[in-house]
């Protein structure tokens, strides 16, 4: 059970300015199905430019709705240089507080209230700037630098609470945990220095990553691994089971075999795929 | 507010008659079980007396049942027990829809060097036996199966299950966390080597449960102590918490039929009732294979956790496949295996009853989530009107 304060539950109960407004001056759309929840803000503006009516659709869960009621209310009666400087902070301080887990909430409103207005202003919504760092809810590097900076976020759950991103298969952490390095001014970890290896050293250490590492992991989609040999850097394995026919495995052999083998062997290994 | 609860998935009320039936063990009947004196040693006698009544619940000898603090235990103690009894064997073979107790065990020991196979389902929940038996090798050394899903209520075939996996030899555990005490089971009939169960799932307290384990099947204890349970599972026995399961043994078996007609008889009043008056509501799992109380119905286009407060504004408890809930941001991995769609998943709303419902109680929800649907497709941005033709 979530504890929410009364004015979330008042707004989820009762929310304010639900509906479509019928030739808006600004319209932001975010969110999907897919992610469980989605905005739609409209805006209207009267003579002096201010917002005269908000309204908004929304799916998803209670705060995702109270959210959005309460920028509404947050919206009316503001030019749009005021409403512009509103935070997702604002919107979860205007409700009492979020649950932590659920601040993501008040980050859609604020997305959407940054479409809305760049909609309003003509100037081609804006390209999603960046790179997707978080595939499984599409957001990008841009985003989560800017809700780390503004929120002063330090760790990785964090950022899956505001944003959502790594909060799926878990792949994106390490980039995730750069760029919040990059905004604490903190310098990436460094790499631990490959300590020097001896050739028997070297392929006994191959050996023990593939059987308890990399097997296993291939083992789980029915594909499986084979050591050739090992000459200097270079590393001959077959691939076997499931692997030997799949499309992908090329991809599997460069981005996780020998990803794998660099991390926990030495960064210098290349991994060339033998086949008969 | 009396709450109308639904959840019964989730937790159930003690039957008074259990709680009955523990409290002299908080009062007057306190002595260990252990001890040599007979105020002790009676304690011991009730106990087995309890065992008993488990094992005539399950169609197994008192000697073949290992109490344990609840059901995650019993799953823990089951698999771990036959791993440490074929260390040679590396292999385990499960399910996509487990609950998190072996799906997170199962998740875990692959990173500790175990191969674990997870064997998917169809979109109706349903097993793939064949991708299954492919699966199986000299090496595996446990198959788990849940008897029943805790989210749609979905029965695997534990008959062909049993025949499969004991001609490979293969030790064969079952979750029946959710199936003891709502379908009749007996162990004997088929070769299961270990089941689990949870008393608070059928009217006992929390805190206590239960791992048959089938003469003969190797097995090495999880909590290592004294030779409490023939040495099986070490700690002083949670005695009140025994008697109520032993009584509640009893209080499932004289309701089974009750359970198996007039609850499922309400199940299937309430789902063929929501799904006739609210449209694009879609009823989830395999409704030939379930459990008589169980219903996961979807409603389209609006999210669970909304729904779930709104009728909770009622009284009316249930649970939810949508990812809100659980603070994850995903939904259940369960209707995900099913390849539920995300319009559905996310408004996935699970009701479970129990002996304790009525019809009255039915009625209600009938005639309240209705206009709560409605609300929440008027405030949905993806809800273009009943022709399911949403964006």
């Amino acid at each position: 059970m979530w504890e929410y304060t009364d004015k979330v539950k008042d707004h989820f109960l009762n929310p304010r300015n639900v509906g479509e407004i019928e030739n808006p001056d600004g319209v932001g759309e975010v969110g999907s199905l897919a992610c469980g929840d989605a905005l739609t803000l409209y805006f209207k503006l009267d003579d002096q430019q201010r917002i005269k009516e908000a309204k908004f659709k929304t799916f998803g869960c209670a705060s995702a709705i109270a959210s959005s009621s309460a920028l509404t209310e947050m919206l009316i009666g503001k030019t749009l240089e005021e409403a512009e400087t509103i935070t997702n902070e604002n919107i979860a301080e205007y409700l009492g507080g979020l649950p932590r887990e659920k601040m993501h909430c008040s980050v859609m409103g604020r997305d959407a209230l940054e479409k809305a207005i760049t909609c309003y202003r003509g100037s081609a919504e804006k390209k999603i700037e960046g790179d997707i760092v978080c595939e499984c809810f599409g957001v990008t590097d841009i985003q989560i630098e800017r809700t780390v900076r503004e929120n002063h976020l330090t760790t990785i759950e964090q950022v899956t609470d505001y944003v959502k991103a790594g909060g799926g298969c878990g792949n994106c952490h390490d980039k995730i945990q750069e760029i919040i390095n990059t905004v604490l001014g903190k310098e990436a970890p460094a790499r631990k220095k490959s300590p020097v290896l001896t050739n028997l050293q070297k392929i006994k250490l191959i050996e023990q990553t593939l059987e308890r590492e990399i097997k296993p992991a291939l083992n789980k989609d029915g594909g499986d691994i084979e050591l050739i040999d090992v000459s200097g850097n270079i590393v001959q394995v077959r691939l076997r089971g499931t692997c030997a026919t799949c499309k992908k495995s090329q991809i599997t052999l460069k981005n996780y075999v020998e990803a794998k083998l660099r991390e926990l062997v030495t960064p210098e290994l290349v991994v060339e795929e033998v086949t008969l | 507010m009396n709450p109308l609860y639904f959840d019964n998935n989730a937790t159930t009320r003690v039957a008074p008659e259990v709680v009955e039936s523990m409290l002299p063990y908080f009062t007057e009947y306190y002595g260990n079980p252990s001890s040599m004196h007979t105020f002790g040693g009676s304690v011991g006698r009730q106990i087995n007396d309890a065992r008993a009544k488990m094992a005539d619940l399950l169609g197994a000898s008192p000697e073949e049942i290992v109490f344990t603090s609840c059901g995650t235990e019993s799953d823990s103690t089951a698999i771990m027990a036959a791993l440490r009894s074929n260390p040679d064997k590396k292999h385990i073979i499960t399910s996509r829809v487990e609950h998190p107790a072996i799906k997170n065990l199962c998740e875990y020991l692959a990173k500790t060097g175990y191969r674990v196979t997870f064997v998917p389902v169809d979109h109706k929940g349903r097993l793939d036996m064949d991708y299954l038996i492919r699966h199986l090798t000299d090496d595996t050394a446990i198959a788990s199966f849940m008897w029943a899903n805790n989210e749609t209520g979905v029965i695997f075939p534990i008959d062909d299950l049993t025949g499969i996996l004991s001609e490979r030899g293969v030790i064969f555990h079952t979750d029946a966390v959710q199936a003891v005490g709502k379908v009749p089971i007996d162990v004997k009939k088929t070769r299961i080597d270990m089941l689990s169960l949870s008393g608070h799932k059928l009217h006992a307290p929390k805190g206590i449960g239960a791992l048959y384990v089938r003469k003969g099947t190797k097995f090495s204890p999880f909590l290592i102590g004294g030779h409490q349970e023939k040495g099986r599972r070490g700690g002083t026995e949670n005695v009140a918490s025994i008697i109520g399961l032993g009584r509640a043994s009893d209080f499932v078996a004289e309701h089974m039929t009750e359970e198996n007609t007039r609850v499922k008889f309400l199940r299937d009043k309430l789902e063929t009732q929501l799904v006739q008056k609210i449209s694009n509501t879609l009823v989830n799992g395999d409704t030939d294979n379930r459990l008589p109380n169980t219903s996961s119905i979807a409603f389209e286009f609006v999210e669970g956790e909304s729904i779930l407060l709104m009728m909770n504004e009622f009284g009316i408890c249930a649970s939810s496949g949508s990812a809100c809930t659980s603070g994850s941001l995903e939904p259940s991995h369960v209707l995900r295996a099913m390849g539920v769609p995300f319009t559905a998943a996310h408004g996935t709303i699970r009701f479970s009853l129990s002996i304790y419902n009525t019809e009255p109680e039915i009625d209600l929800i009938v005639e309240k989530l209705p206009p709560i649907i409605d609300r929440l497709r008027a405030m949905s941005p993806f809800w273009k009107g009943s022709c399911g033709c949403a964006t």
